[in-house]
């Protein structure tokens, strides 16, 4: 099977090793009708190993969710066959319905509406804070 | 300073502000006594806590204003299943500033998410409570003269005791201030007090498991009651009520400038015997509360008119 070109989409370069399937789902690919391409444990210089994704359309990505689950991912806009932005992507300063908290005391976890809403407070340790009770994320994405 | 929901929203020279109007209330209670003519508070307590209500109350009534609100849940709206962000939007349109006590942490934040007036967190669980801090900070104050080179002991329940994480955060941007921990294993202060305040300031600090030990070091005392309704074993309830209780022969030892603090209710851990002792600074604790939460009415209302 060969890879072919993208004339308009995404490239999601940099992804940690293992992590394409959690960036697909997560990204909900598998309910878009466009081509989608993972390519696992590529050979790369700067990180030995790393996945790739190729998305052959142009569709919207959220950048923060991308960033909190992976902050080294790489993003590659292509049009007509060309490369017209690269985006590193870092940590957000706030994550907004990507975690729950998990915490039985906190005001979320009885009032339905409110948005689940994290701010980073560490960055070098990626600790993010619910921003109700400042109950730390668990480091699953949920 | 729109609203106060964590001490830590108020820096240093915030604080310094607030103690100065309070000793100046306590000096001159006439000139402040017509300060909230005509304003309303809001007292909204969505779990019982007297204490914390009557001193809004009474800070309020000594302003010379009024207080409207609800004492528990099932008489507020909430029992009908109004959210906080609803209700903090409809008591903006009756009082000029809000009081408020939940259970579930974090409901005052959303409070003044929403509000349109002033939003005091009044105690959400075991979160904030950020006037009980300021009363332990006013009481350190007049007792103390300031909050530079003080042993500070805290001893009981250091792991859930939402009032010593606060004082500690508080406490920790002065200078000179050593802390005692002095708790039994099971209770012992959370790692991230450790790890997120006093190691990266360099704050010095002993753990301890006996009060005699170091009680002759201390300059404040700040004893805590072992809550029971944190606990799921009643026998281990039992056992860590009884393991410090702070009696007449303990204070032998002690500095005699000693100021010994408790945020009450107390159930056993401090004698009654100890009431006497003129270093037992806890019933002023509640009076020098009442003072700090007038210096912070009169402040957020001062701010919200601007």
């Amino acid at each position: 099977m060969i890879i072919g070109q993208i004339k308009d989409g995404i490239v999601l370069d940099h992804i940690t090793a293992g992590r394409c399937m959690d960036i697909y789902n997560i990204l909900k690919l598998g309910e878009m009708s466009c081509t989608v391409a993972m390519i696992k444990n590529a050979d790369s210089v700067k990180m030995g190993k790393k996945d790739i994704i190729k998305i052959f359309e142009s569709i919207e990505i959220d950048l923060e969710v991308l960033g909190y689950i992976d902050p080294g991912i790489t993003v590659n806009i292509i049009r007509d066959g060309e490369l017209v932005k690269r985006k590193k992507l870092s940590l957000p300063e706030e994550v907004t319905g990507v975690i729950k908290c998990k915490n039985p005391r906190c005001i979320t976890s009885v009032e339905q509406e409110l948005p689940h809403k994290f701010r980073l407070t560490d960055a070098e340790n990626k600790v993010y804070r619910c921003i109700y009770c400042e109950s730390k994320a668990s480091s699953s994405h949920e | 300073m729109k609203s106060i929901i964590d001490i830590m929203e108020l820096s240093t020279a915030e604080i310094d502000e607030l103690v100065s109007t309070a000793l100046d209330i306590i000096d001159n209670p006439a000139k402040y006594s017509e300060k909230c003519r005509g304003k309303k508070l809001a007292t909204l307590f969505f779990e019982p806590s007297t204490r914390t209500r009557l001193s809004f109350e009474a800070a309020m009534y000594e302003l010379g204003g009024n207080v409207i609100g609800f004492s528990e849940a099932s008489s507020s709206s909430a029992s009908k299943g109004e959210s906080v962000a609803d209700t903090a939007r409809v008591v903006s349109c009756y009082a000029d500033i809000i009081a408020m006590r939940h259970p579930k942490e974090g409901a005052p934040y959303v409070a003044s998410l929403n509000a349109t007036v002033p939003v005091i967190n009044a105690g959400d669980g075991g979160h904030n409570h950020p006037t009980q801090t300021l009363a332990d900070l006013l009481t350190i104050h007049k007792e103390k003269g300031g909050f530079e080179n003080l042993t500070v002991g805290l001893c009981g329940d250091l792991k859930f005791g939402r009032t010593v994480h606060s004082l500690i955060a508080a406490m920790s941007r002065y200078s000179g201030v050593k802390f005692v921990l002095i708790s039994p294993d099971e209770l012992k202060i959370p790692e991230y007090i450790k790890t997120d305040i006093l190691d990266p300031k360099g704050i010095e600090y002993v753990e301890s498991a006996s009060l005699e030990a170091v009680m002759p070091e201390l300059d404040i005392l700040y004893m805590t009651r072992v809550q029971g309704e944190r606990f799921f074993n009643e026998a281990d309830y039992i056992r860590l009520r009884d393991t410090y209780i702070l009696s007449t022969e303990k204070l032998a030892v002690a500095k005699k400038d000693l100021c010994i603090m408790h945020p009450l209710p107390r159930v056993n851990e401090i004698s009654v015997g100890v009431d006497a002792d003129p270093r037992a600074c806890y019933f002023k604790q509640v009076l020098y509360g009442k003072y700090m939460r007038m210096a912070l009415i009169l402040k957020l209302l001062e701010e919200a008119g601007k």
